[in-house]
């Protein structure tokens, strides 16, 4: 991955707009093309990729570029270069940029539409909308499967438990999975669409209902990425309070996960004591924060209310309740072969498809992917506090549980130095209201994984945003994790992913 | 595991331990629940839920229920896999458009007498994503919803209550 091609090609550029922190620039077609390509050699991340009804946009990463940036490019005749031709990740989010925005990738590998099930009465409804006749949601050309003894299973959108809908078209042959396909967008809201044009405040109720279950890990990128814009930073007592938050939401998640994991395996009391935990944690969220998933708690310009008087101790307390008890779970955990037998070797990711990929959270870090947004593209208040990121190699299931059970114990260290240590004063400014047109751009790492934001701002309000789900560099990976594994295993690996529907549907 | 087992044997159930407000008002709601539940459905209640394009909070909350706090079940409620063995659809999110067909179904596929309870804002129609050219609105737009439960998400106390309310309900008519 280490070449400096890719800043070469950066270099040649021209910067565009007004965005913070990370520089943004204009590319002709050769240029955009020449990005793909070096992408899809493994030379950089991608980050995001995304539309508004002028351009494309691109973010990315790359290990000799100083700072992440983003790309856009001019849409003429309705086209831009498709980037997916070369880079295989950028393929779903240009199928979504097309069904938003109507502007076509040029020579994609794949045409078929994506967010758009022909249900919406409209075609291209963030760009030149258009009315368009209402298409059968059974109009979908699945990828074909050919082989003796081949049958299909097709599960959902509106599936067995309490969970998210999506389609997932298994072939297989006996047992064994040949392939999955899923088929997503049933939870489409149109998000982008809400964004535009729209005051800061209701932006950002919108942002922290991107996916409910990391609503603090979205209000903190968009409030991040807000103040970015306008080139402000939160009071330090209310970043420390975010961290907070975003470390409650973290275990919180993870307690679940954990849980439903070993559920999946039958093994009912870890799921249980799980279950227990976290709502534990949410009952300490609750009373400091005034909501159980904390939700709205964090806005631009700090945090809505400051903790609640006992909220310190409501918390410590909690911690000091759950931990011994999860040491407990997480023995019993090691000390089961049977549960292992399930979750060892099972639903493997290799390395070369999380790098590919630039997976986020577990799916990355089981699979040797070292990375973590609050140590590598650092921000408050994780640039002033001690962690550990865990890494593991072995890419099934229970390196998956490995990296949460870790990571639970870093929250708790972590939550532990802020509310012994937190600063006071004030936990909200005003927002500056500039005239001129700012952008922002933020990233945190939700509990699945990194939380992408971008904003324009002008006027004080919201012009245009964008937000990226952790899932949207996870969900093709599940596909290659469960091919060759048994059907009854995919419960195990869908629940170890843990992916999220409406994040990435929007 | 062994010693797991013995502590078992000797902790207090997590249900009723360490009494507050809250958890005094969930025993009363679930005296209530459970004695209403017994004699409408002889204590079985099916409850089919259905992402219709939430955010996924209110799945969350509604999970809860069956966790070691909650315990929906003590009341004689459980959750189905299939809508033809369910009494009760819960229905969440701000129907998609993406989503409508399937709600109609899995309302279609569920036998009658059937309940439907919106839950949720979104469900609602007063939560954030109504005014969206992707989103229908709420609930009752597509199939006949017999309760409201709001709440961004609401708490799962409140869905407990929730329940006491279509009991009610169910009851007199």
């Amino acid at each position: 991955m280490a070449t400096n091609g890719l800043a070469r090609t950066l270099s040649s550029l021209r910067p565009a707009g007004d965005q913070r922190p990370w520089p943004r620039y204009a590319a002709e077609a050769a240029l955009w093309t020449e990005i793909g390509q070096r992408l899809g050699a493994g030379e950089g991340d991608l980050l995001a990729l995304w539309g508004e009804p002028q351009f494309v946009h691109l973010a990315l990463r790359a290990p000799d570029l100083v700072k992440p940036c983003v790309v856009s490019i001019a849409v003429r005749n309705g086209q831009f270069p498709s980037i997916g031709r070369y880079h295989a990740p950028a393929i779903r989010l240009e199928r979504a940029i097309h069904d938003l925005y109507g502007h076509v990738p040029g020579n994609t590998p794949d045409d078929r539409p994506w967010l758009d099930h022909g249900a919406w009465g409209l075609s291209a409804p963030l760009g030149k909308r258009k009315r368009s006749p209402l298409r059968d949601p059974a109009e979908y050309k699945f990828l074909r499967v050919a082989g003796h003894g081949m049958h299909q299973i097709p599960v959902g959108p509106v599936h067995a438990g309490i969970i998210e809908p999506g389609h997932f078209r298994f072939t297989v042959n006996g047992e064994h999975v040949a392939r999955l396909e899923q088929r997503l967008g049933y939870v489409h809201k149109g998000i982008d669409g809400l964004l535009i044009d729209t005051d800061i405040e209701t932006a950002a109720r919108i942002a922290a209902r991107v996916s409910g279950d990391s609503t603090v890990a979205y209000s903190f990128a968009f409030a991040a990425a807000v103040e970015a814009a306008l080139d402000i930073e939160a009071p330090p007592r209310a970043q420390a309070l975010r961290g907070v938050m975003a470390e409650l939401e973290r275990m919180a998640n993870h307690f679940g996960d954990i849980g439903a994991i070993c559920n999946d395996a039958s093994f009912v009391i870890a799921h249980a004591h799980c279950g227990i935990f976290r709502e534990r944690v949410l009952a300490a969220a609750d009373q400091a924060f005034g909501h159980r998933l904390m939700m709205d708690a964090i806005v631009p310009g700090g945090i809505a209310a400051d903790i609640s008087p006992d909220g310190v101790r409501t918390i410590r307390t909690m911690l000091d309740d759950v931990a011994p008890h999860f040491a407990e779970i997480i023995q019993l955990y090691d000390d089961t072969p049977s549960l292992q037998d399930r979750t060892c070797t099972t639903g493997i990711v290799g390395k070369d498809l999380v790098a590919k990929w630039a997976a986020g959270g577990h799916v990355g870090r089981a699979s040797g992917r070292d990375f973590d947004t609050r140590r590598d593209l650092t921000y408050a208040p994780y640039d002033k506090v001690k962690f550990d990121v865990p890494a593991f190699t072995a890419g099934d299931v229970d390196a998956r549980v490995w990296v949460r059970i870790r990571e639970v114990e870093q929250s708790m260290r972590m939550l532990r130095h802020w509310l012994k240590a937190m600063p006071s004063g004030s936990v909200r400014r005003k927002l500056p209201v500039t005239r001129k047109a700012a952008e922002g751009i933020a990233m945190t790492e939700a509990f699945r994984g990194d939380v992408f934001v971008w904003v324009r701002v002008a006027d004080g309000r919201i012009a245009q945003a964008h937000a990226r789900d952790a899932s949207w560099f996870q969900w093709p990976l599940l596909e290659a994790a469960i091919e060759g594994n048994i059907v009854a295993d995919f419960p195990l690996c869908n629940k170890s992913f843990n992916c999220s529907y409406s994040g990435h549907d929007l | 595991m062994r010693t797991l087992l013995l502590k078992s044997l000797f902790a207090r159930p997590v249900t009723i331990d360490a009494p507050s407000p809250e958890d005094a008002a969930l025993a009363e709601i679930g005296r209530e629940l459970e004695k209403r539940a017994r004699k409408l459905f002889g204590r079985s209640l099916t409850i089919r839920e259905v992402d219709a394009g939430s955010c996924n909070g209110c799945e969350l909350e509604i999970h809860a229920l069956n966790n070691a706090i909650y315990d929906v079940e003590r009341f004689g409620i459980k959750f189905a896999a299939s809508p033809r063995h369910a009494d009760v659809l819960m229905v969440t999110g701000p129907v998609s458009k993406n989503m409508k067909v399937a709600l109609e179904r899995t309302y279609a596929a569920t036998p009658a007498p059937k309940w439907v309870i919106a839950v949720g804002d979104c469900a609602c129609g007063c939560g954030v994503f109504a005014k969206s050219y992707a989103t229908v609105g709420a609930v009752d737009k597509v199939v006949p919803v017999d309760l409201h439960i709001k709440g961004c998400p609401p708490r799962p106390i409140d869905l407990l209550k929730g329940l006491v309310a279509l009991m009610d309900k169910a009851t007199a008519s």
